[in-house]
């Protein structure tokens, strides 16, 4: 069980023991059940995570730390380079100038500010040749979190995900090769992307497609927010100067809102928001119900990118602001043709491998023994899914007890049974209920 | 393993159920997902023929290490022509049932070509009985 506790795959995010309380609130929402709670604290199965954050969303004590980088790191770097996504941007009302914003980031530590999607218009030219000849539905891959999750649940599907890499990527290339150019060592620059969501910090971390980012560091924007909206009301003064390349078109600006991405796309297209709206799609098309879709937007964020886990708005008011700030920027943007000449030749990336949820065992005889046993168990178990056991399903209680990773005893229904028949001590029902909750939890209300 | 389900005629929204818990199973068991893919293509085709043309059927599904079994039986018409319905493209569907999306004719030939071993055995006015068996290796 220990093992649980350790992030290994890629550390987006983690669980401080010291102010986890062990509610089981992260436990039940998460879309893989890689949660278990053991000990009175939860504790995550590192194969399984897909740093979609659901679990952050709703743990009452944040417990659940972000792995992003200190900002203290910025310094390490001469040339130190913000790519600034255009949700950060609406995370304030229209009364604050977007000149401000550059300035405050400036005075904060960094010399340069670039927009993340500038490469947005590019890419939609790739993607429309890309689709051509691509096996069909190509699925975007654009959300770090949503190819996770085919990885782990639908493997069957790794290869619909469209081997181009996402706008983040794109322009944090196009600024690298830029500097290169102007004979810049890569010890001098860093690039620093500020991420609505912890799946793009895995994307970095992590790669998937035999790729390798060549963004330095990753800035929480829930915490840089807070910085830069505090300097803003405290009026500081600017001393600092900061390059600015601030192009966007209305494409760019719109591309992380939902639909933004498959209203370019020529074909059938259709766009999906929401981890469970994501879930179901993708199910249906694992099962072949969906015919001559040409190419699927899917985001696991609810109003995608305006709903990401480190955006502190409210998402309906974030997605306006973005749509209003598009209907007020032109079609096009004057770094469009230099992208187009440096572009192509980075877009691509490799396969994405499946990640595989082994269940049981790797040995199919010995999984179909395991598999048949914990189908035996769930029929001794209530159904009613109430984690008590310290597991989010009576499903996945019966995975973990002929796994070895759980007792059956922890089913508080069969528990009272085997209590009435008098053949398991009270002394020992507290035992089993203090190993997954914590010894706290029974001693507070007697004291 | 053994699993049953048991299907409708004309319950449309119900079909997929069967091949979606299969599904889960084989890969939970770590099944190369082409072979999953084939599966579930097959079962679900079987599925729906039961939906669309037959009163009422049972699936069996036994999954074992070397692959997995699919019995399909239902009480229907039966089918008098195998070999013109296993013809791509034929299709007795109704209008209402082409409306819905089904009914392409494309059914058992994608059966036939995704399943490893494949039988039909049919009484007309009576029913029919799909044997499919697809291969883990
Ligand atoms: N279970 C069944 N019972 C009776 N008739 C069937 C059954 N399955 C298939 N058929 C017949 O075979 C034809 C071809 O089936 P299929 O290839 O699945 O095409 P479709 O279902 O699209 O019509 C059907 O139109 C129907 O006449
Ligand atoms: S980030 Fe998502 S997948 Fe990972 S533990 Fe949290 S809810 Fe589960
Ligand atoms: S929808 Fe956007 S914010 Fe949400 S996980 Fe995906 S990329 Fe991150
Ligand atoms: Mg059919």
């Amino acid at each position: 069980m220990g093992g649980y506790r350790h992030t290994t795959y890629n550390r987006a995010l983690e669980i401080s023991t010291d102010i986890c309380i062990g509610c089981s609130h992260c436990m039940k929402v998460c879309p893989t059940e890689a949660l278990r709670v053991f000990g009175g604290k939860a504790g995550i199965h590192a194969d399984w995570c897909i740093d979609c954050g659901e679990c952050y969303r709703v743990c009452p004590t944040r417990a659940i730390g972000v792995m992003d980088d200190d900002f203290k790191e910025i310094f390490n770097y001469r040339h130190r380079v913000l790519l600034v996504p255009s949700v950060f941007f609406a995370q304030f009302d229209r009364t604050v100038p977007r000149q401000k914003i550059f300035d405050i980031i400036g005075e904060l530590g960094f010399t340069e500010v670039c927009t993340v999607e500038q490469s947005v218009d590019t890419l939609v030219d790739e993607i429309n040749s890309y689709i051509e000849d691509a096996d069909k539905p190509v699925i975007s891959s654009f959300c770090p979190a949503i190819v996770r999750l085919i990885q782990v649940r639908f493997p069957s599907l790794v290869d619909n995900i469209m081997k181009l890499l996402p706008p983040i990527e794109i322009t944090a290339q196009f600024y690298k090769k830029r500097y290169e150019r102007e004979g810049m060592d890569c010890s001098e620059f860093g690039i620093f992307y500020l991420t609505p969501c912890i799946g793009k910090i895995a994307a970095v971390k992590s790669p998937v497609g035999g790729y390798k980012s060549p963004i330095t560091g990753v800035i929480n924007m829930d915490f840089f927010f807070n910085k830069v909206y505090l300097a803003y009301r405290q009026k500081i003064e600017i001393t600092k100067s900061i390059i600015v390349n601030d192009q966007l078109s209305s494409k760019g600006v719109l591309y992380p809102t939902t639909g933004g991405e498959s209203i370019n796309i020529s074909g059938r297209s259709l766009a999906v928001d929401g981890m469970k709206n994501s879930i179901d799609f993708l199910e249906a098309l694992e099962n072949e119900e969906i015919k001559n879709l040409d190419f699927l937007e899917i985001r696991a964020c609810d109003e995608s990118c305006a709903g990401g886990i480190l955006s502190h708005r409210n998402r309906f008011l974030t997605a306006e602001s973005l749509r209003e700030f598009a209907s007020k920027v032109p079609k096009e943007h004057n770094l469009i043709l230099d992208y187009k000449k440096y572009c192509s030749a980075v877009v691509h990336m490799d396969r994405i491998e499946p990640r595989s949820m082994v269940k049981y065992d790797r040995d199919i005889e010995v999984a179909l023994k395991k598999m048949e046993s914990a189908r035996r168990l769930r029929e001794l178990f209530p159904g009613i899914d109430c984690g008590a056991c310290g597991a989010p399903s009576c499903e996945a209680l019966a995975e973990d007890v002929v796994k070895g990773q759980a007792d059956i005893n922890s089913c508080i229904f069969l528990r009272t049974v085997y209590e009435k028949r008098g053949e398991i001590s009270l002394d020992e029902a507290v035992k089993i209920m203090e190993s997954i909750w914590g010894k706290d939890r029974f001693s507070k209300n007697s004291d | 393993m053994k699993f049953q389900y048991s299907v409708e005629g004309g319950d449309f929204t119900m079909a997929g159920h069967a091949s979606s818990q299969v599904k889960k199973s084989l890969k939970q068991l770590g099944i190369d997902s082409s072979i999953i893919k084939r599966v579930v293509v097959a079962l679900y085709e079987a599925e729906v023929n039961i939906v669309a043309h037959a009163y009422r059927g049972v699936i069996d599904v036994d999954i074992e290490s070397a692959g997995i079994k699919l019995k399909l039986t239902d009480e229907g018409p039966g089918i008098p022509d195998i070999e013109k319905a296993m013809t791509k493209g034929f299709s007795t569907a109704s209008a209402a049932v082409r409306e819905m999306g089904f009914g392409a004719g494309m059914g058992l030939p994608n059966i036939r070509d995704n399943s490893d071993r494949f039988t039909i055995d049919t009484v007309v006015n009576k029913g029919t009985v799909l044997s499919i068996e697809i291969d883990f290796k």
